[in-house]
This record gives structure tokens, C-alpha cells and sequence, in this order.
């Protein structure tokens, strides 16, 4: 069993988006963050101090922790962002820059 | 129910009867009434598709056939989705993320409540609707209590594995320990063996001894029974253990998670030394529970009373009132108990709202939820000597990287006796998050009470700073930054 087999998904075709250069599936549907875990990627930012590996936490938009440069635009809640054919997500060290200032 | 009409900034927008903000049960149940009642509604939802935390499920793409296999009550959200659709007094506004409400001056037609939110989740478009009545339906956030090694990948929220499993069908690893403390841990765990997980154990810090002292709330809400069980035998079905009065007190792993320690906690929570023992894994899912996210209301003085949990929630009248005329709310804001209360209350605050009487049905199932919902908050709250597993170098505000030993010198050398002074002294809390993932913790730590006060915090969501140099009027930016 997985969770597609669990609720009967008929998914259309896969779309491919570029993981540090390397080319990974992400299913129609399915968020940034979603395609990495489903391809075995839990990080995708170090931080700022301590330069340590961080990936999604909370999972709904709420812990900043899954941030990463999309498209050349950094701190990205990959949570939050829908797959697109051809998005190219980045690795973010440290802050990328302020963007989403408080 | 027609989708996206917000205006663009500065638009003259249609003042709605009432607005609600988020399209969780409450606000679905209460949109739904209001609309029946004949009042016209702004449902203004951060999230992308309706339904909230509970309803959460698979985008449209992944085509899924069966998506209340995810689901208890699927049904019900299914018809109230689409009577929601079909009505024309409806306005949904998805993906808008309100940061800050304006309140409105009741009986002045020319003076509506206004709701400042932001588009998209890069929040980079603005839109304000106006309201004569607002009803607050954000829901809450989960708690978490950290320990040593929580801030590995493959360490995720409880809450979180569940959402992004019901949304996107995703798994964080093969073989998931899920710990902490309250029921979601047993929805979560339930979600996923079924999703194909393995759960090699359920870690929960309380004996669950606290339930049997409330009987009749429990013998009062048979369906939650049902559904507590219906979990529960799915778990013992596979095999999953639960750990009662134990916690994980370390994740181990340098780049990923791939080991616990879990220990038997004492009464007060503290580990019990010579317990410890460790369980493979390649994932953790945590919470402490739920705290309502209120922040919106208590901005503009909205009233609080603190759970048995220490949480606080939006103080209610019977009709939902808050403190605030013209704010109402329903759902996880006046006090975590559930979808099912969810429900009830929106339906109650809609005939608030529309000047009726409350529905008999609604108002007996409150009561016993409520009941329950107190019981259950009294049964998980987090035991005094918790902090004892925190280590000087773990660190409790994720965003900022603070450790405990830094909020501990805060406290102990420089006299901090508030989560507030240990905000400012160590940056604790002052992160992206602005607070959500720590705060409880902070709070904590800093001698600052129970499972975690209204602390307040002037944005509901970060902002990017030009919109709030546009934003004119009462609300004044350089004052409602964050300390
Ligand atoms: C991550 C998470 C997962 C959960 N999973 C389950 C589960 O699987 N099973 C279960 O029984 N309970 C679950 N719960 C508990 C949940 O609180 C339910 O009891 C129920 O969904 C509560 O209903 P509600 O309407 O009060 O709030 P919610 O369902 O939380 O709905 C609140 C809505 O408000 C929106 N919102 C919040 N702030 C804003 C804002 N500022 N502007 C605009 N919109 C906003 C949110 O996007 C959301 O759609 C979960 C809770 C969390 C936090
Ligand atoms: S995982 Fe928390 S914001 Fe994306």
C-alpha cells in the first residue's frame, strides 16, 4: 500500500522539476516540498548560524523552515508552491536575501 | 459559490454582510447558515481549496477516487462544499491570508470592518474586504515541546505528516515514529500505517489515566469515543505500540533523522533515568497539541480566557460574541475541541450573526463538546518538569537558532522573569515564524506559565514591508512591527 494506491489516485502525467540541477517528478497536484519527500529529499536550506540542514516541518505555510530558492527567488515556502513543469528549486544557504522581511 | 472576487488594492469593494475568515468546519458551517439565513459572505481562506486542518485533501490533479479514505466525515464536508458552491450569496477568496483586521464601527454603514490580506502563497499581491460583522474561524497551530536533535530533517510536525499526506499523498520516510501528546497523534499514526507507513511506535507523555476522572464528559460524546476507537483498532490491527508516559527525549541522525531515545517520563514528566531505550526510524512526526490562533482578535483587545492546558483562546458569549462588538468567533479560536464543534459553533455564530435564535442541535452538541474539549486539554497538558529533557544546546527557536542555554542565562544571569524580556534578550521567538513553532516553549522556560499565553504578536502573518507602507489609516506600520 501507499498513499496513492489508498485513495484510488489516477494522477496525469508526472511533470519534472529540477532538484539542484538533477531532474525529479512531482505529480500534478502535488507541492514542491511534496515531490522531494516523495523522492526521498527531507532538506533543502541550511541555516543561517549554524549552517544546518533544514526541510519542511509543519508542512501548511506556518514554520518558514522549507524555504529555498525557486526560479532564482529565494526563501520560497516549498510547502506552499505548486509544481510546475520546469521549476528549477535551489539548495538556500543562510538567508538568500530578506525579501520576507517583518 | 463564485471564486476570487476580492478587489485589487484600492478597489472599491462590496461590503459583505459578514465576513468569515477561514474555511475550516467552522467557517464552512458558518458561511453555509449565514447564507441560508440570507446574509451575503466573504469566506476568506488563506489556503488554496476549502475545508481547512480536518478537511484538508488531495488537489484535483492527483485524481484521487477515494479521498475519504483519509477521512472521517468526508461526507459532510462533501455536501456542505457544494451547497457552499451552488449558493450565489457566497464569495469565496482563496488563497487570501488576512494580516490584519480594521474593526468597524457597528451601525455605521460607512464604516465596515476592513481585513488587509495578502494573495498567493509568495504573498505578493494585496486585497481588502469589507464586512459589516466579522467572524474569526482560523482554527489553531500545534504545539511542540523541543528536545535534542528536533530540528533534524525528517523530524516533522505531527499536523504537518498529516497534511501533506491528505494534500499532496506524500510520506516523510518508511518507518515514522509519531510522539508527544493528544489525539491527533493517534489520527496522524492512523493516517499513516494506512497510507503504507510503518509506525513502529506511538510515544505519548501522558498515562491517558486523566480521562478516566471525566467520565461523563466522555460517556456524553459517544462519537468521539467511536472515533478515538476506530483509530485505536486500526493501530492494534497493525501491530502499532503505544507508549503511554513516555516521550522521545533525542533524535539522533547528522543530516537526516534515523534513531530515537525514548524514555518513561514520571508524573511530572521528568525521564525516568535507566528507561531510555532506542527505536530505529527514518522519520518522527511530533505535537503537544493544538493552540489557538487568535492573534487577529487579540490585536484589537479581543478578550481571552486560558485553557486547562495554559493555552488561551478567545473568550465567547453564548451567541459566539467575542469582546469585540462586531467579532465573533467559532472553532479552534474559542478553545481546541475538535472538527465536530467546529461545526456547531459556526452554526450558532451565523444565527448570532443574522439576529436569530440559536438552533437547539447545535447548542447541546456545543455543550457536550465543550465538556470534552476541557477534559482532553486537562489529560495532554505538558507536565512542569519537561523542560528537564531540553538540553543547554538544544535549540528551541528554530528560526533564529537560540538555544536553551541562552534563554536559560536570559533568566538565571540577566534576571528575564517573561517570555517578552527573553524575546528581546535572545531573539527567541522573533523569527519568521514569529513565534508559532517556540513560543510555548519560550514561555516555559522563561518561568512564564503553562502550555503558552497570548503573547502578542501584531502581524498575523510576515508581511512584506511595502504593502504595509501602503496601508494609510489607524493601522500605523512602524508601530505594529514586532517589538
Ligand atoms: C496541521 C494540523 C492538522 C490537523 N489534522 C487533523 C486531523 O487530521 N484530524 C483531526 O481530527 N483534527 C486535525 N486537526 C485539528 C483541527 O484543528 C480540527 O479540529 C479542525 O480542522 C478545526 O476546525 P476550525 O474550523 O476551527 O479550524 P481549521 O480547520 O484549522 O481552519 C482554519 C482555516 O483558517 C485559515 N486561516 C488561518 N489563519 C488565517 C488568516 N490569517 N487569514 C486567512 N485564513 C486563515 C486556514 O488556512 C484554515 O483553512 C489538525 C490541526 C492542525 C493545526
Ligand atoms: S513546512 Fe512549515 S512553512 Fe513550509
Amino acid at each position: 500500500m501507499d498513499p496513492l494506491d489508498l485513495v484510488g489516485a489516477e494522477p496525469g502525467p508526472a511533470r519534472t522539476v529540477l532538484f539542484d540541477g538533477r531532474p525529479v517528478p512531482a505529480l500534478p497536484g502535488q507541492t514542491l516540498a511534496a515531490a522531494l519527500w516523495a523522492d526521498g529529499v527531507l532538506a533543502w536550506r541550511t541555516t543561517r548560524g549554524g549552517g544546518r540542514p533544514r526541510g519542511a516541518f509543519c508542512g501548511i505555510g506556518q514554520c518558514f523552515d522549507c524555504l529555498a530558492t525557486v526560479n532564482g527567488r529565494p526563501n520560497q515556502r516549498l510547502c506552499l508552491l505548486p509544481a510546475e513543469h520546469g521549476d528549477t528549486v535551489t539548495t538556500q544557504e543562510g538567508h538568500g536575501h530578506a525579501d520576507l522581511e517583518v | 459559490m463564485p471564486t476570487s472576487k476580492s478587489e485589487p488594492s484600492g478597489g472599491r469593494a462590496e461590503v459583505h454582510d459578514l465576513a468569515v475568515i477561514g474555511a475550516g468546519p467552522a467557517g464552512l458551517a458558518a458561511a453555509d447558515a449565514a447564507a441560508g439565513l440570507g446574509l451575503r459572505v466573504a469566506l476568506v481562506d488563506a489556503g488554496s481549496r476549502p475545508g481547512g486542518q480536518y478537511y484538508r485533501h488531495p488537489a484535483p490533479g492527483l485524481g484521487a477516487a477515494r479521498p475519504e479514505k483519509l477521512h472521517h466525515g468526508w461526507a459532510a464536508f462533501a455536501r456542505l462544499r457544494a451547497r457552499l458552491a451552488a449558493s450565489p450569496l457566497v464569495d469565496h477568496l482563496p488563497g487570501h491570508h488576512v494580516w490584519a483586521a480594521e474593526a468597524g464601527v457597528p451601525g455605521d454603514g460607512e464604516r465596515p470592518w476592513r481585513l488587509h490580506a495578502t494573495r498567493g502563497p509568495e504573498a505578493g499581491d494585496r486585497a481588502t474586504v469589507l464586512a459589516r460583522a466579522v467572524l474569526l474561524a482560523t482554527g489553531a497551530y500545534e504545539r511542540h515541546l523541543p528536545f535534542p536533535g528536533w530540528t533534524l530533517p525528517g523530524v516533522v510536525t505531527a499536523g504537518g505528516a498529516q497534511a501533506m499526506l491528505k494534500s499532496s499523498l506524500v510520506l516523510p520516510g518508511r518507518r515514522i515514529v509519531v510522539s508527544g501528546s493528544g489525539p491527533l497523534l493517534l489520527a496522524a499514526a492512523s493516517s499513516l500505517v494506512s497510507a503504507g507507513a510503518e509506525v513502529p511506535a506511538i510515544v505519548e507523555a501522558t498515562s491517558y489515566l486523566g480521562y478516566a476522572r471525566g467520565l461523563p464528559a466522555l460517556a456524553g460524546n459517544p462519537a468521539k469515543l467511536a472515533e478515538g476507537a476506530s483509530h485505536g483498532a486500526r493501530l492494534l490491527r497493525r501491530g502499532v505500540r503505544l507508549r503511554r508516559s513516555s516521550a522521545v527525549v533525542e533524535a539522533h541522525g547528522t543530516d537526516r533523522v534515523t534513531a530515537v531515545t525514548v524514555a518513561r517520563l514520571d508524573a511530572r514528566w521528568k525521564p525516568v533515568p535507566g528507561s531510555e531505550r532506542r527505536i530505529a526510524c527514518d522519520a518522527l512526526a511530533i505535537g503537544h497539541g493544538l493552540v489557538p490562533q487568535i492573534e487577529l482578535a487579540t490585536e484589537l483587545g479581543a478578550e481571552t480566557v486560558t485553557g486547562p492546558d495554559g493555552a488561551a483562546a478567545l473568550k465567547v458569549d453564548a451567541e459566539q460574541r467575542t469582546s469585540v462588538p462586531g467579532l465573533w468567533a467559532a472553532g479552534e479560536t474559542c478553545g481546541v475541541g475538535g472538527a465536530d464543534l467546529a461545526l456547531a459553533e459556526g452554526v450558532l455564530a451565523a444565527h448570532a450573526v443574522a439576529g436569530r435564535p440559536a438552533p437547539a442541535r447545535e447548542t447541546a452538541t456545543r455543550r457536550r463538546r465543550r465538556a470534552f474539549a476541557a477534559l482532553m486539554a486537562a489529560a495532554h497538558a505538558p507536565g512542569p518538569d519537561w523542560t528537564s529533557w531540553v538540553t543547554d544546546d538544544t535549540d528551541v527557536c528554530r528560526c533564529e537558532e537560540v538555544p536553551a542555554g541562552e534563554i536559560r542565562a536570559a533568566v538565571e544571569e540577566l534576571g528575564a522573569g517573561d517570555a517578552r524580556t527573553v524575546k528581546l534578550l535572545t531573539r527567541a521567538g522573533m523569527g519568521w515564524c514569529q513565534g508559532r513553532m517556540c513560543g510555548p516553549a519560550v514561555a516555559c522556560l522563561s518561568g512564564d506559565g503553562g502550555g503558552g499565553r497570548a503573547d502578542s504578536r501584531p502581524l498575523s502573518c510576515p508581511v512584506p514591508l511595502a504593502q504595509l507602507a501602503q496601508l494609510a489609516g489607524p493601522v500605523e506600520p512602524e508601530q505594529r512591527r514586532r517589538d
